[in-house]
């Protein structure tokens, strides 16, 4: 049985702990209005790319001059895995879910003998997979001093994937992130970047391209490359602040259930102590 | 005075421009354009350059880097890499896009194409006038 004392500390103290987790919480309310904010501005550029790049695709990607980045290179031996994570805890089950979808993915590739290469961005996804498949490392993106997320992130991201497929040290890309859906669901994605895949895309013909279809093509598809990836890291930062404000919210309410808990249960010893005290000075007045 | 066109320019993180135009000058790849109401459906590539957009209220001008333009009988979608107001240009800026572009060059495979960008960018900082 806790003494009053221990029982009034530890009050305070989940009290404490209670005011913390409300204030990140509104932090990250407050973050996530703005990561949703630079998703949607970000929109009307990444859809125009992709129908303009689907027309184009499906125009040119039959012919055998077609872009590697586009037919790929013949084989799928090498897979380079960027693993998106966050670079904060304290959100909830959002690093795991990612990770437990890359790992799926990983032992699904090394079962069927494929070579594994893994790129992380994020320092807790890279904790969480270090034990595990530390030897596929390739690399690391750290974006811990990036207040905001900006083009030119993703740019150098997509830079540093082009130059391993240009090297020959990858054949197909795959980016795992999350996206987002609402607060309290962000679904784990996984999407193949290198070679590039397009849905739709009927053939539009109709343009006139300048110069040709296919030089414009190998300048668009690496840009393309870095819009996905850009959209990725929004999508990402937006499920990031979405996960962690459900994680604090709920932190914060069962916080208060076990102020309550601990309230009554002081309430309950103090008057026990009350009573007791009480019966110690009658029994006491009935001996005289 | 002919039609108008509806004429947007965005760049990854924002869109910066959504209006009517009645004429939109465009730094393509191959040469500068024009597109006018009723232009032949075109794509093409930018190179650095300054993009002029006269409207009702007055010619704007905006400094791109590179992306492509989307031209139809009546609209132009430009999808800058880099897009900035000439207003808000300033020298620290273009020197930043040029040491950028610079550094390409030495890094970069594709030698040629790098030298052309900068190039583009120092034809491009004296139509800015810096």
């Amino acid at each position: 049985m806790p003494s009053l004392k221990d029982l009034k500390n530890r009050i305070a103290s989940v009290k404490n702990t209670r005011k913390i987790t409300k204030a990140m919480q509104m932090v990250a309310a407050a973050k996530l209005r703005r990561a949703q904010e630079a998703a949607v501005a970000a929109r009307p550029y990444a859809e125009r790319m992709n129908s303009v790049m689907a027309g184009l695709a499906a125009g040119v990607g039959q012919s055998a001059s077609a872009p590697r980045l586009l037919s790929g290179t013949g084989s799928d031996k090498v897979q380079l895995l960027v693993v998106m994570t966050s670079e904060r805890g304290l959100c909830g089950g959002f690093n795991s879910t990612i990770v437990r979808m890359a790992r799926a993915k990983i032992n699904e590739l090394l079962g069927a003998g494929k070579t594994v290469k893994i790129l992380t961005v994020g320092k807790k996804g890279r904790e969480q997979l270090r034990r595990e498949f530390g030897q596929y490392f390739v690399g690391h993106v750290d974006l811990t001093e990036v207040k905001r997320v900006g083009y030119a992130n993703a740019q150098g991201i997509a830079r540093d994937v082009l130059a391993r497929f240009e090297a020959g040290e990858c054949d197909v890309v795959t980016l795992f992130y999350n996206r987002f859906q609402s607060v309290i669901s962000q679904i784990p994605t996984e999407l193949q970047i290198i070679p590039a895949k397009f849905e739709g895309g009927a053939v539009s013909s109709l343009y006139d391209y300048e110069p040709g279809e296919e030089a414009i093509l190998a300048d668009l598809l690496p840009r393309g490359v870095a819009t996905q990836v850009f959209t990725a890291l929004l999508e990402n930062g937006a499920s990031e602040q979405g996960a962690r404000m459900s994680a604090m919210d709920n932190a914060t309410r069962n916080a208060g259930d076990m102020i309550n808990k601990l309230t009554t249960q002081y309430n309950r010893s103090r008057q026990a102590a009350i009573t007791t005290e009480l019966i110690e000075i009658i029994a006491g007045a009935e001996a005289l | 005075m002919a039609g108008t066109l509806q004429f947007d320019l965005v760049s990854p993180e924002r869109r910066l421009a959504s209006l009517a135009a009645s004429e939109v000058q465009i730094p393509g790849a191959d040469g500068d354009l024009t597109a006018m109401e009723g232009h032949a459906p075109t794509i093409t590539t930018l190179r650095p350059g300054v993009l002029k957009v006269a409207s009702s209220e007055g010619v704007k001008s905006f400094v791109v880097t590179g992306g492509f333009a989307e031209i139809t009988a009546t609209g132009v979608s430009v999808l800058a890499e880099r897009a900035v107001p000439v207003e808000e240009l300033t020298a620290a800026l273009v020197d930043q896009l040029v040491a950028d572009a610079t550094e390409a060059t030495t890094v970069g495979a594709d030698k040629d194409s790098a030298d052309k960008i900068v190039a583009d960018l120092a034809a491009m900082r004296t139509a800015a006038g810096f």
